[in-house]
């Protein structure tokens, strides 16, 4: 199994007639992803990458059956398109999208609480069940179907710790960016929920960064509820205070949300912690191999 | 973006927050003049500067009558205040706030900030004001009170006045803080602030309340479609290199190390100043170039990080994603034929069409440290470093 995203995953591309969106479609195309649909207001009844374009998400799911969503509209754009999946009855919305204010976010997650999507991002690298399915935009050769499920918040070192794995011949099961900003759809515990009642996972891979507490509420949770393996890894331990790196979300602010502490609550909470990011894949290939 | 406590404090006036009044000038020798037009015996005198611990470093002073708000002008204007938040290099006092001193009978405690777990603007409240609120976070977690905003509903009448009555106020104070609680949250969406901070909220001795402070950092994601917001920056208080950085579409932080990166992705960049500093070495910097980039994004960030004469190796460590390998090796070996860098440089490449990359760095004139894995990367930047230096 994998969790999100399966074979079953028919995707809609919102902006798929922009660069990015149209480049990442053929993207995804080529792994074997379902691109049932792509959406761009005005310019429905073309085709892209021979995929029919359609004016609105309803008309995507009405005659493509699309059930997902991926999102390249631009900033100021994002909100309403998670928006219009939700109305048009998507039930994951991945949004790459980077720079959606974080206030817009707030009130468009709370304005589809209650229904039956789930958003991922902003500012993500989506996700990708090796073998079955990639809604997203991380480089497909790097990946292989596996048993190992990944966490992270960031892109590319997401893909520096696949490869890892990959070339350990440890493969994944489900890959998430749940993304890098304050305010995401979709968190660590959303994933460690998913991860642990997934019979085709047997260990979870928690790539963390400094900033907010999310870390920190990730141990408390792997502490009570996860009784499988967890690896964990946190980028920043050599960041400075006050300093945003990069993702909106990665400030040490108030002297919290420093890597030290991240990998203490995770280390009490009985994950096994690395700080040497070149030896992540050994230690989750350790990890398995003591498995009882 | 952080913004200076007297640009926070005009939106408070702008929103109708009771602030105390103030005159910003640039030269001590205005201060005197800003104090009589301002009127009274006591003053503050506040150094403006984008770092918070001023108190302890000698940019708050109150002074007694305008000779003193004078005197006290000339010693802190053009001083560098060193505070736990400005690093060792500290930062210089280029403008100062005089303001009209309070009479501060009690001081307490208010922020509204993003609560990233509720995904919820959060209002923070705390009787324990005018000290870090860090240091009672710790000490007393029960001593701050939270009331988190409904985000479609906006910030109801009753949350305003449990913020009054959580700060232990009575009579006509509940109906002037939840005023001034629905103002700044009005101020907050508004203006998409990430976090806003009166510490300390003061009440006179005559009980009313005062914005004796004030703290705004604004979300940077806000600025592209805010110019109003974007004019709040102040340029004196960043770094030169990040202003030209943030120009050129990267994400950049100076460090203090002597091995400059260039890295894409911000975890993957942070990643590599660990390990660098896992092999021994200091990061000179922080360098993300972005999913997005071109290859004149890369040229330009690899002149920005050689920019930095600190810089004596530089380690460019490329996952290619949506970036290409080819591209980044094409882009370095571009910015090489337009300015001279003698410095060794460390090159790791892996990802979307690194062969091409690679072959295209073996068939250029010019010689690499080529790496293979992130370790190794970083033990080849430190060993140049030491070589360089030796």
């Amino acid at each position: 199994m994998s969790i999100f995203a399966d074979e079953n995953t028919r995707v809609v591309v919102q902006g798929i007639t922009g660069k990015e969106g149209s480049f990442h479609a053929r993207q995804c195309l080529a792994y074997g992803t379902k691109i049932v649909a792509g959406v761009t207001p005005g310019k429905g009844g073309q085709k892209t990458e021979d995929v029919p374009v359609f004016n609105c998400v309803r008309e995507a799911v009405a005659v493509a059956d699309a059930n997902t969503s991926l999102i390249f509209v631009p900033p100021a754009g994002a909100a309403d398109a998670i928006l219009e999946a939700a109305d048009a009855g998507i039930a994951l919305a991945v949004v790459i999208t980077d720079g959606v204010p974080t206030l817009d976010m707030i009130r468009v997650l709370r304005q589809i609480a209650g229904r039956p999507i789930r958003v991922l991002g902003p500012n993500c690298p989506g996700l990708i069940s090796p073998g079955k399915t990639k809604v997203g935009i991380m480089p497909a050769a790097i990946h292989l179907p596996g048993r190992v499920g990944v966490i992270s918040r960031s892109g590319t070192l997401t893909y520096e710790v696949v490869y890892q794995l990959t070339t350990l011949g440890v493969g994944q099961s489900t890959c998430i960016g749940v993304g890098g900003d304050p305010v995401v759809g979709t968190d660590y515990l959303d994933c460690l929920r998913a991860f642990a009642a997934d019979p085709e996972t047997d260990a979870i891979l928690l790539i963390g960064e400094i900033g907010g507490d999310a870390e920190e509420r990730a141990a408390e949770f792997i502490r009570e509820h996860v009784r499988k393996p967890v690896v964990s890894f946190i980028a920043g331990l050599s960041a400075p205070a006050g300093k945003r790196m990069g993702h909106a979300g990665a400030i040490i602010a108030g002297g919290k949300g420093t890597a030290r502490a991240k990998l203490a609550a995770l280390a009490e909470a009985g994950v096994r912690v690395v700080e040497d990011a070149s030896r992540i894949g050994q230690t989750v290939k350790e990890t398995l191999a003591n498995r009882v | 973006m952080n913004i200076h406590e007297y640009q926070a404090k005009e939106l408070f006036l702008a929103y109708g927050v009771p602030t105390p009044r103030f005159r910003v000038i640039g030269n001590p020798w205005e201060a005197y003049e800003a104090a009589q037009e301002l009127g009274g015996e006591t003053f503050v005198v506040k150094a403006q500067i984008h770092a918070g611990g001023r108190g302890k470093a000698g940019g708050v002073k109150v002074a007694h009558g305008l000779n003193q708000v004078h005197q006290l002008a000339m010693e802190m204007s053009g001083k560098t205040l060193v505070t736990p938040q400005t690093g060792p290099a500290g930062k210089k006092v280029r403008k100062i706030l005089i303001g009209q001193a309070v009479d501060i009978a009690r001081e307490y405690y208010l922020a509204l900030l993003v609560d990233r777990s509720a995904r919820a603007v959060a209002i923070m409240a705390s009787r324990e004001g005018g000290v870090e609120i860090e240091t009672v976070a710790s000490k007393n977690p029960g001593a701050i009170f939270v009331q988190r905003v409904d985000p479609m509903a906006g910030l109801a009448s009753f949350a305003a006045r449990n913020v009054a009555y959580a700060l232990g106020l009575g009579g006509p104070q509940v109906k002037q803080c939840a005023e001034m609680v629905r103002n700044l949250h009005r101020l907050f969406q508004e203006n998409h602030c990430s976090l806003l901070e009166i510490n300390p909220l003061a009440v006179d001795a005559q009980g009313a309340l005062w914005a004796a402070d004030a703290k705004i950092a604004i979300d940077d994601n806000a600025l592209t479609s805010r110019p109003d917001l974007r004019r709040l920056r102040d340029y004196d208080e960043e770094e030169p290199l990040e202003i030209q950085a943030r120009r050129y579409g990267v994400d950049y932080v100076k460090l203090d190390g002597r091995i400059g990166c260039l890295v894409n992705g911000a975890g993957l960049a942070m990643a590599t100043m660990d390990q660098i500093k896992l092999a021994g070495g200091e990061p000179a910097n922080f360098l993300d170039i972005k999913g997005g980039a071109n290859k004149q994004n890369v040229i330009n960030a690899f002149k920005l990080l050689t920019a930095d004469e600190r810089v004596r190796v530089v380690l460019i460590n490329i996952f290619g994603g949506i970036v290409r390998c080819d591209m980044v090796a094409a882009g370095i070996l571009s910015a090489l034929r337009e300015i001279e860098v003698k410095l060794p440089i460390v090159i790791r490449l892996e990802g979307t069409n690194v062969e091409e990359g690679r072959k295209l760095l073996a068939e250029s004139p010019y010689s690499f440290v080529l790496a293979d894995g992130l370790a190794d990367a970083a033990r080849k930047a430190v060993s140049a470093l030491a070589g360089e230096t030796a």
